[in-house]
């Protein structure tokens, strides 16, 4: 059965003449343990649909379902039991006065979750940081050593589904490498499903099985992550990003189609 | 600048929250003393708390007790700061004055301080028609000048401290609403936020624990910064009549009092005029240093 | 190489033994640490991770650097101008004229209240002593060299009108109007769209080309400065740790590189994990290799 599945769906913003859709019947089927890849550009609508089933949209249409449940607008507690999220920026995804602690206890106390201390000792260990490092505020932490506490953040309360957004661009090569593999690792201890969003198809490709390619808020493309191993994809917008992402070509760049103003 | 020492190499790691908070309250402590402007406001802010503190003991005279063979004296050794047109000693009443002018500084920011950022925060986080309603409230209310509004209210409700405190505490909250509600604003999509929206945390558990906290700061510093008004607002009032009523030894009513004597007798203004500069200065200054410390922007 | 030895015979830009310090609350911090390079008419580029010092190198070049910077060199030359000590006056004449600085984001570049015509008109005025008509003649010419296919209408353009690709064309103009030898990109590309990259890339490459520029391209992109550039310089903790042909990345010596090239994901090569970058502190202090 699929953990995650996105039916039809659409979202506009904006009403009447000025309405703009971003997301044309995007349908996704993510099964359960699977990792899944959304890349695409700016504006292609692959964050939102993220978003969406973070709950930070409500006036979308179409059917969204996680674990054979259909989503209601709202988000309820429930659904934060089963999905967390990573955000992009580590540096702004954890509060700024918040101790490290203070940021794992938080969700604990909102679902009444007992037994915080063993649980944060637990979750630090999991994600490779030191338990010492509760006591520590953000500035006193690395992009890497903040994107694992908002990992733990995310997992504490043993969700079944992380969405991903770009969770490494923000972040050096060597670091990146390293919350890859964490990521990997944890898929595969937990048992986790992944959404993962990003516009580096090196990442996708490494961490995902599957890849839909989006672009101007449709899925113009889904590829097996295996089947793009040294070879050129059909569809035209794929063959770019792969190509691009292999390396740059002088010709390549006369083949993409100018950009308006 | 290697990629491999932490930043927080200096910092050795906190065993506890409490060593952490201590280590933090420090580095601010260690901020605010780099300036020496700030400091030396914050050394007559302290000095003005012992003041009114010990003010039995620092004063030389009593405050309100007339000696109307002794009036219009000039400073001299008797009397530091000469005396009144009632012979009352002009040092100590500023030093009974410093207990007045400190509780209606505390009693307007103990009222201000959370109305101003409870509905600033309330109306940025919210957005639509609560922010609507607010903002409009607060637009009437920052549409009059300050001390015509505080005079408006006392009129109504009829001279006195207390009065005084509650008009200024009514002109003096809607600019920490706004600035509460931008600050909100700004920070109602912030990916922390959005995280702990995503937690399941209610409204109230959001405002309360992830929004006000990082608003506190910079409404701190405006408060601060806003005493300095609020001492000449009561000042003001107090000059007007329609602040503390006498014999109380306001420093606004003093001067008002002494304007009378002015051209002969310059002590009787010059001194509480310079109290009145002297205090709102320190609390502008502080402020000032207050800001560098605190806003979360300089971090 | 033919490359490598044309690099020889005239190099414009050397610099030798640089080190840049700053002074913060704790002390003195090495940014810079013992950098040295030729630069000739080709593409060198600088890459490394966030604090290797890789965007200091480039202020530096250029008199940007914060007041509180210390600057030493043995030699830092740019043709017969001592980059060191020349004055002030000088530098003025070299900044933006003989060389030039594209930054990452154009919306923080462009003068937003400004129509983007009359900017870069402005920068080829500022060095060149013509009539208006003729700057904007020259303007004009130049969008059309940047491959923006309406110069007329985008010369009447506010910044926040165009999108970012043509936001950085339009820095890359406003930088190359004033025919510098030596262009200094600072990860001029890393806020784009990979399609829109790719052209703005292609621009830079052509305009590099024709006018046999020197560029200075500073990135942490390894996979796009190994197709983009003639030369890598690796920088890491302040220091150049290796310097090789662009061609020749895959053999790279230092352990570094390697590192960092392995820590790469890719699609065509499946990993389970990817190897984790070990960092040798004997890296900090080591000789470097040629």
């Amino acid at each position: 059965m699929a953990m995650i599945e996105v039916d039809k769906l659409n979202l506009s913003f904006g009403e009447g003449d000025d309405a703009n859709q971003v997301l044309h019947d995007v349908c996704i089927a993510v099964s359960e343990g699977e990792a899944f890849g959304l890349v695409g550009e700016s504006g292609s609508g692959k964050t939102t649909v993220l978003r969406c089933l973070a709950g930070q949209y409500n006036h979308w249409s179409g059917r969204l379902a996680i674990d054979g449940e259909n989503l209601g607008r709202k988000l309820e507690k429930a659904r934060c039991r089963k999905v967390q999220m990573v955000f992009q920026d580590p540096y702004g995804s954890l509060h700024p006065r918040h101790t490290v602690e203070t940021a794992l206890t938080e969700p604990l106390a909102i679902h009444g979750i007992g037994d915080a201390s063993r649980r944060i000792d637990a979750i630090l260990t999991k994600v490779g940081l030191p338990t010492s490092f509760r006591y520590r505020y953000p500035h006193q932490l690395s992009g890497g050593q903040r994107q694992r506490v908002a990992i733990a953040r995310a997992l504490i309360l043993e969700p079944r589904i992380l969405l991903l957004d770009e969770p490494t661009s923000a972040l050096d090569v060597s670091v990146q490498a390293e919350i890859l593999n964490l990521l990997a690792d944890l898929r595969q201890r937990e048992g986790l499903t992944y959404l993962l969003v990003t516009h580096d198809l090196g990442v996708v490709a490494h961490l995902c099985d599957r890849v839909a390619v989006m672009q101007h808020g449709r899925i113009v493309d889904l590829i097996e992550s295996a089947n793009l191993v040294g070879c050129v994809p059909e569809h035209p917008y794929t063959r770019m990003l792969v190509e691009a992402s292999r390396h740059y070509d002088r010709h390549m760049a006369d083949s993409v189609a100018p950009e308006a103003a | 600048m290697t990629t491999t020492t932490s930043p927080a190499a200096f910092d050795s790691t906190p065993q506890s929250s409490a060593q952490a908070l201590r280590q933090n309250l420090l580095r601010n402590l260690r901020k605010l003393l780099r300036n020496p402007l700030s400091v030396a406001g914050l050394v007559v802010i302290l000095l003005l708390l012992l003041l009114a503190a010990f003010a039995p003991l620092v004063a030389t005279h009593n405050p309100l007790l007339q000696d109307l063979g002794n009036t219009l004296k000039a400073p001299s050794a008797a009397n530091w700061f000469g005396t009144d047109e009632y012979g009352r000693d002009i040092f100590s009443r500023l030093v009974y004055g410093s207990r007045i002018t400190l509780y209606i500084i505390s009693l307007v920011t103990v009222i201000v301080g959370p109305v101003g950022l409870t509905i600033g925060v309330v109306s940025g986080y919210f957005g639509g028609w609560v922010d609507t309603v607010f903002m409009r409230i607060t637009d009437i209310f920052v549409s009059f000048p300050g001390l015509v509004l505080a005079l408006a209210f006392v009129a109504a409700l009829g001279p006195g401290l207390d009065h005084a405190v509650i008009a200024i505490a009514l002109t003096a909250w809607p600019p920490i609403a706004r600035l509460a509600r931008a600050e909100t604003l700004s920070l109602r999509k912030a990916d922390f936020i959005v995280a702990v929206q995503l937690q399941g945390a209610s409204p109230l558990r959001i405002l309360v624990r992830h929004v006000a906290p990082m608003c506190l700061s910079s409404v701190v510093v405006r408060l601060t910064m806003n005493m300095a008004g609020i001492i000449l607002t009561a000042a003001g009032l107090g000059f007007l009549g329609l602040g503390a009523q006498p014999p109380i030894p306001e420093w606004g009513a003093m001067i008002s009092a002494g304007r009378r004597y002015m051209l002969e007798c310059w002590w009787l203004v010059a001194m509480p005029g310079a109290a009145i500069m002297m205090v709102s200065l320190a609390f502008n200054l502080f402020g000032d240093g207050m800001r560098d410390v605190l806003d979360p922007r300089s971090e | 190489m033919t490359q490598e030895t044309q690099v020889i015979q005239s190099p414009m830009l050397q610099v030798e033994d640089l080190r840049v310090s700053f002074k913060t609350g704790e002390g003195m911090v090495d940014a810079v640490r013992g950098v040295s390079f030729n630069l000739g008419r080709e593409k060198l580029a600088i890459v490394g991770e966030s604090g290797s010092g890789k965007s200091t190198v480039g202020r530096t070049l250029l008199r940007l650097h914060p007041k509180s910077a210390r600057i030493t060199a043995t030699q830092m030359r740019f043709g017969d101008i001592d980059l060191l000590s020349c004055s002030e006056k000088t530098m003025q004449g070299i900044r933006g004229r003989r060389m030039s600085m594209i930054m990452q984001d154009p919306k923080y570049s462009l003068n937003p209240v400004m129509r983007v015509g009359d900017q870069i008109a402005e920068a080829y005025l500022a060095h060149h002593k013509v009539p208006r008509k003729e700057a904007d003649q020259r303007v004009l010419t130049m969008l059309e060299a940047v491959r923006i296919r309406d110069p007329q209408r985008v010369f009447r353009m506010y910044p926040h009108e165009v999108s970012g690709g043509m936001g950085q064309r339009i820095m890359i103009a406003m930088m190359l109007i004033t025919e510098p030898e030596i262009v200094i990109a600072d990860e001029p590309t890393s806020a784009l769209d990979v399609s829109v990259r790719l052209q703005v890339l292609a621009t830079l490459d052509d305009l590099v080309s024709q006018r046999g520029l020197g560029l200075i391209f500073i990135s942490h992109d390894l996979n796009l400065v190994r197709s983009f550039c003639d030369r890598v310089l690796v920088m890491y903790a302040g220091r150049v740790v290796e310097s090789i042909a662009a061609a020749d990345l895959d053999k790279a010596q230092h352990p570094y590189t390697q590192g960092l090239l392995a820590a790469l994901p890719s699609v065509d090569a499946r990993r389970p994990r990817l190897p984790v970058l070990q960092r040798d502190p004997s890296w900090l202090t080591e000789p470097i290799h040629a």
